[in-house]
């Protein structure tokens, strides 16, 4: 039996990781019958939502295991699942689990891996986009089904079909030796407002705000702004100015906000690749050579720290 | 504690890399060095062997002149090597990569196998886990902090929202992010005495893999430039900065 398989992470209240969403989307382009594979609290839940998307069948489990333990139980019931239904395709989102249940999947099936995928043509021809999305590279995909995909955040846009799962419970017995990793504790250490990803405005800063104090300075442009929300480059994530979930970039979130303003940031590709395709964007550098001004629509050349604040008093002046 | 590190030889990690006309990324005759990741992890795995006495090994595949990622490595205070050259991997995807680098990492004792989180080259950020998938170990990863508890490994994990805290047995696979630590630099006398340490020389016959095995399954057969963005309005005159950029985003309706 062929198929596209979409692996679709759920979250707390079985709300459905947006990237699934994406990827149902494309899925059910390339051929009919796509299914979804959820495991973890809130999966049965999650089944309406997925086959709004386009989701055909959902393969669900409620069990707290997949998300007690790291990947081992996922890769385990999701090699399983594909084992007994063969399909040819699985796309995963880009997060952090998904990554580690593909790349364990992959052990078991000896099947072809590829990540940073920008599109797909057809189930064995893919592209993706390298040096910092300068040129698309097109791929063939070869070897035994199913073969593997790790989608770039937001390659594709959701759609809802308005289509219905039809809910299929998983029942994989995951073996003692598959549950060893475990999750202690989660820590959520996202500001307020807005997430990156679903803000409107979205104000990064780099290497020259020169201080981590001054980070306040994009907050307090941020809530001028309103709906927008602060990112940061890799240099100053590295450097613990901010915590990693606010990093903008290939190692980072990618973002497509209406307006991308980047402060103090000069441009390098890895970074690019997680904005360059914000609506419009915004550039304020001290260096006129700055990467960054290349991909602009507005660049300011000038120091940050003394231009910021007067934009913010513009928009208070202005919104009264 | 014996730590092995999974290490790579990246082509110019900090400038624009080439491409040939097989669409391969050019990895001979061009400037390289240990990927910037990878210092994390043989740093990790440093401080992890001095803390409890114990050795670490590199373990890396490429081609002759990815030696010198090695001894970068090694110069740091890794204490041997294993490097797997072989023409038949020329082109080799992740899961040829994983399957080499298991195949090394079985002949090894080991309580340890540290990667970083991604190559800076592909980019691909699976390998690791394939890796531990195929050698039937636990991974933590994208691990921000490691710490060793009667044990087992207690890892800070980086999550999309903020960090999880994981426990996981030994044996075992993390990956490091560049927030775990700060890399040293090797010292004079390091350098030197690089230059003696141990260094195995493995070809794929000798991992007992067969060619099918190694084989990519994946083939670039294109390479199209992408649609340049174009440079925009610039301003220069600091004192118009402010007005433009608040006209910039109420003709953008964000405010």
């Amino acid at each position: 039996m062929a198929g596209i398989w979409v692996y679709a992470e759920i979250g707390a209240g079985g709300k459905v990781e947006p990237s699934a969403l994406e990827l149902l989307t494309k899925a059910r382009e390339l051929a009919a019958g796509v299914a979804a594979v959820a495991l973890g609290p809130g999966a049965t839940q999650a089944a309406s939502t997925l086959g709004e998307f386009g989701a055909e069948t959902v393969y669900a489990s409620d069990d707290p295991v997949f998300t007690d333990y790291l990947a081992q139980p996922a890769a385990h019931a999701l090699h399983q699942l594909a084992v007994q239904h063969q399909p040819e395709l699985i796309l995963f989102g880009p997060t952090y689990d998904s990554r580690d249940v593909a790349g364990r999947v992959q052990a078991r099936t000896g099947s072809t891996l590829m990540t940073n995928v920008t599109d797909i043509l057809t189930t064995d021809y893919a592209q993706t986009q390298i040096f910092g999305g300068t040129r698309i590279v097109d791929v063939t995909l070869s070897g035994p089904d199913p073969k593997l995909l790790i989608a770039r955040p937001k390659a594709f846009a959701a759609e809802p079909s308005g289509g219905k799962a039809a809910v299929v419970p998983v029942e994989v017995l995951v073996p003692d030796e598959c549950k060893k990793v475990r999750r202690v504790q989660s820590h959520a250490e996202a500001g307020t407002g807005p997430k990156l990803e679903d803000a409107k405005v979205v104000i990064s800063g780099g290497r020259g705000l020169q201080d981590p104090a001054n980070f306040e300075l994009l907050g307090e442009l941020a809530a001028a702004i309103g709906n927008a929300a602060v990112g940061a480059s890799r240099a100053v994530v590295d450097a613990g100015w901010v915590p990693y979930s606010m990093q903008i970039g290939q190692t980072g979130k990618t973002v497509k906000p209406e307006v991308y303003i980047a402060v103090g940031i000069s441009g390098a590709t890895q970074h690019m690749v997680g904005m360059k395709e914000a609506r419009r964007i915004i550039a304020i550098n001290k260096d006129k050579d700055a990467p960054i001004f290349s991909i602009a629509d507005l660049g300011i050349v000038g120091d940050a720290l003394s231009i910021v604040p007067k934009i913010i008093d513009q928009i208070r002046a202005a919104k009264g | 504690m014996n730590v092995v590190v999974l290490a790579k030889y990246v082509p110019n990690p900090n400038g624009v890399p080439e491409m040939g006309s097989d669409f391969r990324l050019k990895r001979e005759g061009v400037e390289g060095a240990l990927d910037p990741g990878d210092e994390h992890a043989v740093e990790a795995a440093l401080q992890l062997a001095e803390h409890t006495g114990g050795e670490v090994t590199i373990v890396s595949m490429g081609p002759e002149v990815a030696l010198s990622g090695v001894r970068r490595a090694l110069s740091m205070g890794a204490h041997k090597a294993v490097m797997i050259t072989d023409d038949l991997l020329k082109g080799a995807d992740v899961l040829v990569t994983a399957r080499v680098l298991a195949a090394a990492v079985r002949r090894l004792e080991f309580d340890l196998v540290i990667g970083g989180v991604e190559s800076t080259d592909g980019s691909t950020g699976t390998l690791p886990m394939t890796v531990a998938e195929l050698l039937g170990l636990p991974s933590a990863t994208f691990a921000r902090r490691i710490e060793l508890k009667d044990g087992t490994v207690m890892v800070e994990r980086q999550t999309e929202s903020g960090y999880d805290t994981v426990e996981c047995p030994l044996p075992a696979v993390v990956t490091v992010t560049a927030a775990v630590n700060d890399p040293r630099y090797p010292t004079l006398k390091g350098i030197m005495q690089a230059k003696q340490k141990p260094l195995e020389h493995l070809a794929v016959g000798d991992l007992g893999l067969s060619a099918d095995e190694v084989r990519p399954t994946q083939e670039v057969v294109g390479v199209e430039p992408m649609a340049d963005r174009a440079a925009g309005e610039v301003v220069e005159d600091a004192s118009q900065a402010p007005t433009r950029v608040v006209e910039f985003l109420t003709k953008a309706k964000v405010i």
